[in-house]
C-alpha cells in the first residue's frame, strides 16, 4: 500500500466528521501509515473457509416483549445535558446553506 | 522507589467480612466511607481519582446504617465503599470517561452495574481516572492528568483501568470496577499488584458504560484477593434485559469457591508468549509461577497457538472499526462539549468533535473510518475478522486439551511515564499479550506473581468462554501459591 498523504487524512477527517489542526494532518499521515503496514500483515494470511466472526458467543437474534420499561427517570432529565435547546427542543444549526 | 507507599499490606479487611461487621452492627458505613474519602485525600499525589461523591456516599452510608439498625440485612455488600472507572455512569458526580467532550456530563441513568451493586449495599465513593474512553494502556491518554504507579511515581499504572488499579493498591476502596476491551484490566491489574478479573464476553452488562468496542467490552472487578473479586463479579454478573449480548450465569454462582486440587489439572503454556519480546525479568517471574502449579500437581503442557502472534493486528482493525461507530454519538448537539463557533451543522459537529477528542480517540475513530471506507472494508475489516475465526478456532483446539491457559500479562511490568507516548504503535504493543482472549471472549484473570526490579508481575490466567466459576477456583489456588 502506497504511503497516506495529506489528502488522504483530510477526506477521512471529513467522513469522520473531525476538525484537525494541520499539525496533527501531517503527523496522522506519518502515523497512520505505519500503522496500516503493521496489520497488513495480516494479507499473507491463508483464511480460505473461513467466514468472518463479528459475535462469539453465538447468539443470534435477541429480542423482547415490545413493551414499554419504567428507566426511572424523565425526558427532562436526558434535555438537562442538551447544549443548546428552546422550550423543549434541541436547536442545532442549520443543514442547508 | 522514594515515595512509593507501602503496599503490601492491605487497609481493608476481605470485602466479605466487611459486609458481615456492617450487618452485624460491628461496623458503620459512615465510617467506611469516611475512611476511604480520606485515604483518597490523603494520596492525592498519584491522581488515581478524577472525582468523589462526597454526598451521595455519605447520604447512602447513613440509609444503610439506619437500615441495619432497623433489623435489616443490607446486602452482601453491605457498606462496602468502591470507586467506579470514570466511564460507568453513575449518579452523583460527572461521567467524563476522562475525555473534554464529555466533561460536565451528568448521566441521567445509572449502568446496570452499578445498580446491581448499589441493591446489595455498595458505596460508590469515587470515580476513576482512565485513558480517555479506555484507549490505552497506561492513563497517559486521559485527557486530565496522568495516574501515577503505587509502587513509583515516576511510572504509568498500567491503563486504561488505571486509575481503578492504583486505588485499589493505595487502599482507597476495597475494590474497584474497571472495564476490559483488550487488557484494561489485566495489563494494570499486572502492573500495580492487583487481581484483575476480565470475565466471559456477555455475562457482564454492558448497559450505562460508555462504549469502546461493542463485541469485546467486559465489566469486571479489581481487588486485592481472588475472593473479592469472585464476589463483586457474582453480584453483577448475570442477563440484562438492557444488553441484549449478555448469557446466562453458572447456575452454581462464583462464590464458595472450592479449595482446588491441581493433581489432575492440565495447564497449557502459551509457547508464542514467550517467543515475543518478552522483558526477562517478566518471563522468570512468570516461568517460576509455572513451577509452583506444577509443585503443587498441575500438569504443565506446551501449546501452540499460530495465529496468536496475529491477534494484535486484528484487534487494532476490528477495535477502531468499532470505536469509529460507538463514537459517531458524540457530536456536540444533544450533550457534551459543542462548539460555539460553528456556521452550520456539519461545521458544529467537526468542531465539536475536533475540539473535545483528545489525540487517540481521533486517531483511533480515523483508522476505524478507514478500514470499514468503500474499497477498504474487505482487505481490512473482513480479513480480520475472518483471521479472528482462525484464532477462537485455536483456543477451541487447545481446550480440548488442556483445562487452563497460562502466560505472562504485558511483556514488561510498568514503564516510565512517557516512554511510549511518542510512538503510537509501540503503545499498542503494550496489549499484546491480552488481545486474543479478547478476541475469542475467553474468561481471563490475572493473579499477582511476584517482583522483578522491585515491580509487580502478574500471571494471565486464561479459561473457555463460561468457564469463569473454574478459573476463580484455579487463580485462588495460584494466588496461595504465589504469595
Amino acid at each position: 500500500m502506497a504511503d497516506l498523504t495529506r489528502d488522504d487524512i483530510l477526506k477521512l477527517a471529513r467522513l469522520a466528521r473531525i476538525s484537525l489542526t494541520d499539525d496533527e494532518v501531517g503527523e496522522f499521515a506519518t502515523e497512520f501509515t505505519e500503522i496500516l503496514k503493521y496489520v497488513e500483515q495480516l494479507n499473507a494470511v491463508d483464511t480460505s473457509g473461513l467466514e468472518p466472526t463479528s459475535q462469539v458467543t453465538g447468539l443470534t437474534n435477541v429480542t423482547r416483549a415490545d413493551t414499554v420499561i419504567d428507566y426511572g427517570y424523565a425526558a427532562s432529565k436526558l434535555l438537562e445535558n442538551v447544549p443548546s435547546k428552546q422550550a423543549d427542543l434541541i436547536k442545532v444549526k442549520r443543514m442547508i446553506g | 522507589m522514594a515515595g512509593a507507599v507501602a503496599v503490601k499490606d492491605r487497609q481493608w479487611l476481605p470485602i466479605a467480612e466487611i459486609a458481615t461487621q456492617v450487618n452485624a452492627g460491628g461496623l458503620k458505613a459512615v465510617d467506611l466511607v469516611e475512611q476511604s474519602l480520606r485515604t483518597i485525600a490523603d494520596k492525592a499525589e498519584y491522581q488515581a481519582i478524577i472525582a468523589t461523591l462526597d454526598d451521595a456516599a455519605r447520604a447512602r452510608a447513613v440509609a444503610i446504617d439506619a437500615q441495619v439498625a432497623a433489623g435489616k440485612s443490607a446486602g452482601r455488600l453491605a457498606g462496602v465503599p468502591f470507586i467506579a472507572k470514570d466511564n460507568y455512569l453513575v449518579f452523583g458526580a460527572d461521567t467524563t470517561a476522562a475525555s473534554n467532550i464529555l466533561r460536565g456530563f451528568q448521566a441521567p441513568y445509572q449502568s446496570t452495574v452499578i445498580n446491581r451493586l448499589e441493591a446489595e449495599g455498595a458505596i460508590c465513593v469515587a470515580k476513576a481516572n482512565l485513558d480517555a474512553f479506555a484507549h490505552g494502556g497506561s492513563t497517559e491518554n486521559s485527557d486530565f492528568f496522568t495516574t501515577k504507579n503505587p509502587h513509583d511515581l515516576t511510572r504509568v499504572p498500567g491503563g486504561s483501568s488505571g486509575g481503578s488499579a492504583a486505588a485499589v493498591i493505595l487502599d482507597m476502596a476495597p475494590f474497584a470496577l474497571g472495564t476490559d476491551t483488550g487488557g484494561s484490566i489485566r495489563q494494570p491489574a499486572s502492573f500495580v499488584g492487583a487481581v484483575g478479573f476480565k470475565p466471559t464476553y456477555g455475562t457482564t452488562s454492558r448497559s450505562g458504560v460508555v462504549a469502546m468496542a461493542s463485541s469485546t467490552d467486559v465489566m469486571g472487578p479489581l481487588t486485592r484477593s481472588v475472593d473479592d473479586a469472585a464476589l463483586v463479579y457474582d453480584v453483577f454478573a448475570g442477563p440484562d434485559l438492557l444488553d441484549s449480548t449478555t448469557i446466562e450465569r453458572d447456575s452454581a454462582g462464583y462464590t464458595d469457591l472450592a479449595a482446588r486440587d491441581l493433581h489432575g489439572v492440565k495447564i497449557g503454556v502459551i509457547k508464542e508468549y514467550f517467543e515475543a519480546s518478552l522483558d526477562a525479568g517478566v518471563r522468570s517471574v512468570i516461568e517460576n509461577g509455572i513451577a509452583k502449579l506444577k509443585a503443587a500437581g498441575a500438569e504443565i503442557i506446551d501449546v501452540s497457538l499460530p495465529s496468536l502472534p496475529l491477534a494484535l493486528a486484528v484487534y487494532y482493525i476490528v477495535v477502531p472499526a468499532e470505536i469509529s461507530s460507538n463514537l459517531s454519538r458524540y457530536d456536540g448537539q444533544r450533550y457534551g462539549y459543542s462548539n460555539p463557533d460553528a456556521k452550520n451543522l456539519e461545521d458544529s459537529y467537526s468542531g465539536a468533535r475536533g475540539r473535545g477528542f483528545g489525540k487517540e480517540a481521533k486517531r483511533r475513530i480515523m483508522i476505524g473510518t478507514y478500514v470499514l471506507s468503500s474499497g477498504y472494508y474487505d482487505a481490512y475489516y473482513k480479513k480480520a475478522q475472518t483471521v479472528r475465526t482462525k484464532l477462537v478456532n485455536e483456543f477451541a483446539e487447545a481446550f480440548t486439551q488442556v483445562d487452563f491457559l497460562v502466560g505472562p500479562t504485558a511483556p514488561t511490568t510498568a514503564f516510565k511515564i512517557g516512554e511510549n507516548t511518542a510512538d503510537p504503535l509501540q503503545m499498542y504493543l503494550a496489549d499484546v499479550m491480552t488481545v486474543g482472549p479478547s478476541l475469542a471472549g475467553l474468561t481471563a484473570i490475572v493473579v499477582p506473581t511476584g517482583l522483578s526490579d522491585g515491580l509487580p508481575v502478574g500471571m494471565q490466567l486464561m479459561a473457555a468462554q463460561r468457564a469463569d466459576r473454574a478459573l476463580l477456583e484455579l487463580a485462588k489456588c495460584a494466588e496461595e501459591l504465589f504469595v
